[in-house]
């Protein structure tokens, strides 16, 4: 255990990033091991490239694991550094293609093209342009990484990489030179906003949690991410956990709390691990603990991890959650700044709120405020995910468009379907059509556009999705997680569901759109929280925006995109049909016969209305 | 078929040792419910009122946050755990078809558990594994890409 000073942050950063540079190695192999990259395979990579080296006799080789280096699709991907070549990004990698590079970019000193993703960083582009330059990349060019700075760049499980980024210099400048009021005047001035969905300014709520002098105050970090197809904190906490652990310390600090928590999902063991780890070797420098930085300050972090309940994310729940009870919201006021934790005063910010904090600390709030829009200040992380051709974590300025997100960076939509809506905010937020692409993400454009920022989920949804279904599908979300405290939401929602339930099976009725609106609209403004203020929210921007499908679900008796399968008729199209044979083999219940040159038939008493012969049709004959 | 509640001599042992660790802690509960399904694998009454007793809350506030939280179960459950994500990502890439197609082939419901007691079948909220979407985890290996019909080869690699 070694008590580290202000001053020994800067040697420690410097000795950090020498041993590539003095030779000690002949090469640097980042494996970048998110719960995506593991999941990809990059564990089964590491044990063979482990392998290779024991049968080569070769131990000069530094071997990181980092964290996700943002765009999952293309995992698993490494990054190696060798000193005369330039970093080198290899993605979609197999057994084949990394002991191809291992024995020529690593033992032969040659860049393999056709394997890589992209030069990293600073180096040209290859004659063959095979390999541009990772920063000429659409899915990168248009990103602006603050909060995310250090993804997939630092081993995640060694402090001195993170110091070796600048990690604790944000609380060593706190802690020496700011006095607490400077330090909230600062997050003040950069207009940060809470992350995790609602957008309540960060320096207020600190200045809140400061004014109330009852000990002893708490600081949490909600790492609760229940919305489904976000990601945005599992991926923060698995690439940089120090960050957020910075941020935290800073808001001790600023209030006057001595004690944080991190709750994190049950469902991010990985995270939770590594927060374990950052935690314990932070505590082992002194930057956790007593006297922090010899400042004097004390203060410590526990991670609590949930017990899978979607409103545990509302601060209220998570804090009675924390103590061991039910999550259950309670009415506001008093707000947590005043009673919070224990009925103490505590300061509760998102995930990345936090991990946007050290930089705030160490370039200023001016510098913060430099890019966003008047509102919105920064950037703002979303998990891009669903039907797009580039899917992973993005982060841009706030004001950017969304068609930038989904057409840039996104790539668009594959297999040649359309573009039909960008669900964003989750369970509590909407589907925009394609009319509102140029909307500019921050928090009062989308709130006029009927949406919500939530967290930072972006789920981009092609022409055979089913609004329609969609609704229904985070309606049964909804009532499924509805805690049941409150009528509106565990009643209404339930009624909600019922009625398209019965639009989807064929059995709506024509005033079924009005009830759902009028319904909708009564349980926004009766909920007791957050959660259920906006659970109608994704029923209500369909209809909104894609009212026709509800009309052909209801009038017609038929569903547009073909999901809904009461309302298929599931018969072949004979005109359509090229009488390829592929619908018979996906039948799991041989309903179908097919002969070669002739159309396919399928056999309704055997059909179990499964769609699979739908997915494997490729020329949309069956309806 | 009626469930035989079998926590053996030794699971009841490490159970108070749990409980004999948390005790007298603030907001003990939660930790103490998860360390203990991990020891007997879900949480009968029995166990509930063991807890109950050993941390001086009452039964029915045990029952509660048992009931609240998705991770508790009060059933036994299979061998491996299987868990279709149905998370809006997985779900606009066809994880409704993969849990229909594991519902059939194995012969359970969700929550439930098959009559060999090999196998229990759940659905989750959204694993955070989004950007592989469709996703399955059978006994923490997650499957990245799940084709729906060759889920069930999937879960029938595990023994």
């Amino acid at each position: 255990m070694q008590m580290l000073k202000c001053e020994d942050l800067q040697g420690i950063k410097e000795r950090a990033t020498l041993p590539l540079q003095k030779g000690r190695y002949r090469a640097k192999i980042n494996f970048h091991m998110g719960t995506c990259g593991i999941a990809a395979g990059a564990k089964k990579l590491n044990a063979l490239v482990l392998q290779k080296m024991e049968e080569n006799g070769i131990q000069d080789i530094q071997i990181i694991h980092s964290g996700c280096a943002g765009l999952c699709s293309r995992e698993p991907m490494v990054t190696i550094e060798s000193p005369g070549l330039p970093s080198v990004k290899y993605c979609d990698l197999n057994e084949k293609k990394i002991e191809e590079i291992f024995d020529r970019h690593i033992l032969n000193g040659e860049l393999i093209g056709s394997y890589a993703l992209a030069i990293d960083d600073g180096g040209e582009a290859l004659p063959s342009d095979e390999a541009p330059r990772l920063q000429d990349i659409p899915f990168f060019k248009h990103q602006v990484l603050w909060a995310l700075r250090n993804r997939g760049l630092i081993d995640t499980e060694d402090i001195d990489d993170s110091i070796a980024r600048e990690a604790y210099f944000g609380l060593a400048k706190a802690l020496t030179s700011m006095t607490p009021e400077v330090v909230i005047e600062e997050v003040k001035t950069s207009g940060l906003r809470g992350r995790g969905g609602a957008g309540f300014p960060t320096g207020s709520k600190w200045e809140e949690g400061r004014r109330y002098s009852s000990f002893p105050k708490y600081v949490i970090c909600n790492g609760d991410e229940g919305d489904p197809g976000a990601f945005m904190d599992r991926s923060l906490l698995e690439s940089d956990p120090h960050a957020v652990l910075e941020g935290m310390i800073i808001c001790g600090y600023a209030i006057d709390a001595h004690q944080g928590y991190v709750y994190v999902r049950a469902e991010y063991p990985l995270a939770i691990q590594r927060l374990n780890i950052a935690i314990e070797k932070a505590r082992n420098y002194g930057l956790l603990g007593k006297n922090i930085l010899e400042s004097g300050f004390d203060f410590d972090i526990g991670i609590y991890p949930g017990a899978g309940a979607f409103v545990c994310g509302e601060s209220t729940a998570l804090m009675y959650s924390l103590e061991g009870k039910r999550g259950m919201p309670r009415i506001k006021p008093p707000r947590s700044t005043e009673a919070g934790l224990w009925g103490q005063p505590t300061v509760l910010n998102n995930v990345e709120t936090f991990a946007n904090i050290p930089a705030i600390i160490r370039n200023g709030g001016k510098w913060f405020a430099s890019i966003g829009t008047k509102g919105s200040k920064g950037t703002k992380v979303f998990a891009l995910v669903g039907t797009v051709k580039n899917v992973g974590l993005v982060e841009v300025p706030m004001g950017t468009t969304l068609r930038t997100i989904v057409d840039d960076i996104g790539g668009g939509i594959p297999d040649k379907k359309e573009f039909k809506a960008v669900q964003i905010g989750g369970p509590s937020g909407a589907c925009l059509p394609v009319s509102l692409l140029d909307t500019e993400v921050d928090f009062d454009s989308l709130d006029e556009a009927g949406a919500m920022m939530g967290s930072g989920g972006l789920v981009v949804m092609n022409d055979s999705t089913c609004m329609v279904d969609t609704a229904r599908f985070f309606t049964d979300f909804s009532v499924d997680e509805s805690c049941g405290k409150c009528v509106p939401c565990r009643v209404g929602m339930k009624v909600m569901l019922n009625i398209l339930n019965r639009i989807v099976t064929g059995k709506g009725e024509k005033e079924d759109i009005g009830r759902l609106e009028r319904l909708g609209q009564h349980i926004k403004e009766t909920s007791h929280c957050g959660l259920g203020k906006t659970a109608p929210n994704p029923v209500l921007s369909t209809i909104r925006y894609f009212r026709n499908e509800y009309e052909a679900h209801i009038q017609d008796k038929r569903c547009p995109a073909l999901v809904c399968a009461d309302l298929i008729q599931f018969r072949v199209d004979a005109e359509k049909c090229k009488e390829c044979g592929l619908c018979k083999k996906a039948c799991p219940t041989d309903a179908i016969t097919w002969e070669k040159k002739t159309p396919a038939t399928i056999h309704l008493e055997k059909c179990i209305r499964c769609r699979s012969c739908i997915q494997a049709c490729k020329f949309s004959a069956i309806e | 078929m009626r469930w035989v509640e079998s926590v053996t001599k030794e699971e009841w042992e490490k159970i108070d040792q749990v409980i004999a660790k948390y005790q007298g802690r603030h907001g003990a509960l939660i930790p103490v419910l998860k360390e203990t399904q991990e020891i007997c694998g879900y949480l009968p009454k029995n166990v509930q009122r063991r807890i109950a007793e050993g941390l001086r809350l009452s039964a029915s506030q045990i029952y509660g946050v048992v009931s609240f939280y998705a991770f508790f179960t009060t059933i036994p459950r299979g061998k491996h755990i299987v868990r279709v994500c149905l998370g809006t990502a997985c779900y606009v890439k066809g994880s409704k078809q993969i849990l229909d197609n594991l519902q059939r082939e194995l012969g359970v419901e969700v929550g439930g558990i098959t009559r060999d007691r090999k196998y229990s079948l759940e659905a989750v909220r959204c694993l955070g594994c989004c950007s592989l979407a469709p996703a399955i985890v059978v006994d923490g290996d997650t499957h990245a890409l799940v084709d729906p019909s060759e889920a069930i080869r999937i879960v029938r690699s595990y023994e």
